[in-house]
């Protein structure tokens, strides 16, 4: 996740910044979004819906992308902005290749979830809502991902897994980096 | 406009559907402190400092955004409201880092005179001491965060009189801070006019003039009700 507390902002925003992606790619995702946009009729009221798309196209939201966003929602930069740092769902930065997503709702907490990303979070050597070094893995939590009868859940690469140790979930993230 | 009559702290009030608690209050020469709440600007009822206790219904309610009902019974100052109060601005110090000694706003602050008004003279609430940054890019401006009770004055002041949106609250809970643009440095925020609006709109030393040492800021708030006159009533009264 995002800078927490107000930490020193970027030293400055880049407008055009050498993108990991290669342009057509990066074209190819613009598309995307301009037909999100327009399907929406550029109404400003379609920000979490445009910001949706294009964290799906582009993995996450990086400055350049937000500002698009803005001019063609004609939105103010600091709405923008604070929209997608609001939802947990929403990256601004590179997530890594594959990603963890462990469940502190209720149910899973209660199971212990907590002691399970604290011991994720010490073998990974990076806090939730951050990516490993590498770029391998991105640690992140969620708020009841819908499957309680499986408490502690967490979901790897999009696969929910269910009643879990923290030694499984060790065991399942080593699974996903071995496999590549 | 139909006009309703309730009693506040066990005064007949009359005030015109549509009015807010507090102005009544106020208008009946009753004070309900407040800290996010500005004339002129949309109630963001963010503080609680304003809650009153309304006959009938279980829950304190803010005065700021509530509006005056026939045969109201509202008590505005019960010790258990102060208590609350109390506790609200302890709270407020504990959250952010609040060094009145070293401040611009020092003796000219409504934080600080909110504590003094309640009698609270230290905070029974551990310290967050959180790490907080202050910008000073702005060529004439600076925002110390370490001194910002998220009151959103500023959000508001700069969205509605100047209209430029320059700040918006970024992150959630904890994390919450009052961002300009993209999270770019202030001075590099184009929408910025430079009017210092949200300087004046700053309830403590949060946002200020650079070159005010300590306890020298000022607030220019009669230029905002001058411009939010000018702008509704178009009264220019200055
Ligand atoms: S100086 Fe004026 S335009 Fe700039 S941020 Fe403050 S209120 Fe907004
Ligand atoms: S900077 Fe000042 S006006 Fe803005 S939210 Fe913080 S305390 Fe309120
Ligand atoms: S609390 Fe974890 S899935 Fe519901
Ligand atoms: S003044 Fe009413 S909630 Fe802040």
């Amino acid at each position: 996740m995002p800078a927490l507390s107000p930490q020193a902002p970027p030293d400055r925003l880049t407008q055009h910044p050498s993108s990991p992606q290669d342009s057509a790619t990066c074209d190819r995702h613009y598309k995307t979004l301009d037909t999100t946009l327009k399907r929406n009729h550029y109404q400003p009221d379609a920000l979490i819906e445009v910001l949706h798309k294009a964290q799906e196209s582009f993995g996450y939201l990086e400055d350049e992308v937000l500002l698009y966003i803005a001019r063609q929602l004609k939105q103010p930069l600091s709405r923008v902005y604070g929209v997608a740092s609001f939802y947990h769902l929403f990256s601004l930065k590179p997530s890594g290749i594959h990603n963890c997503v462990v469940c502190l709702g209720t149910a899973c907490y209660v199971k212990g979830a907590r002691q399970i990303l604290d011991r994720l979070e010490l073998e990974l050597a990076i806090k939730v809502g951050e990516t490993t070094s590498d770029g391998q893995i991105s640690l992140l939590s969620a708020r009841c991902l819908g499957a309680c009868g499986l408490a502690p859940a967490a979901v790897f690469d999009g696969e929910v897994g269910g009643k879990l140790t923290a030694e499984d979930a060790l065991a399942r993230l080593q699974a996903l980096t071995i496999n590549d | 406009m139909s006009v309703k009559t309730l009693k506040i702290d066990g005064k007949d009030v009359a005030a015109e559907e549509g009015t807010m608690l507090l102005q009544a209050a106020q208008d009946a020469g009753i004070q309900i402190p407040t800290l996010c709440f500005l004339a002129g600007l949309t109630p963001a009822a963010a503080c609680r400092m304003c809650l009153v206790e309304v006959e009938g219904s279980h829950k304190l309610l803010p005065a700021c955004v509530t509006e005056v009902a026939e045969g109201m019974v509202v008590q505005t100052h019960t010790p258990k409201l102060q208590g609350f109060r109390r506790m609200n601005v302890e709270l407020l110090f504990a959250e952010g880092n609040h060094v009145c000694a070293v401040c611009v706003a020092n003796g000219n602050c409504e934080l600080q005179d909110l504590a003094i008004a309640l009698g609270m003279d230290h905070s029974r609430f551990p310290y967050r001491f959180p790490d907080r940054h202050v910008d000073i890019s702005h060529d004439q401006f600076g925002i110390d965060h370490n001194r910002c009770v998220l009151c959103t004055r500023c959000v508001r002041v700069c969205d509605e009189i100047e209209g430029a949106h320059v700040w918006d609250v970024a992150q959630r809970g904890e994390h919450c801070f009052i961002v300009s643009g993209l999270h770019q440095p202030w001075g590099e925020v184009d929408a910025c006019t430079s009017c210092g609006k949200c300087v004046d709109a700053c309830p403590t030393g949060a946002i200020f003039r650079k070159g005010s040492t300590i306890g020298e800021k000022e607030r220019d708030r009669a230029k905002l009700e001058f411009l939010v006159t000018a702008r509704e009533k178009h009264q220019w009264t200055r």
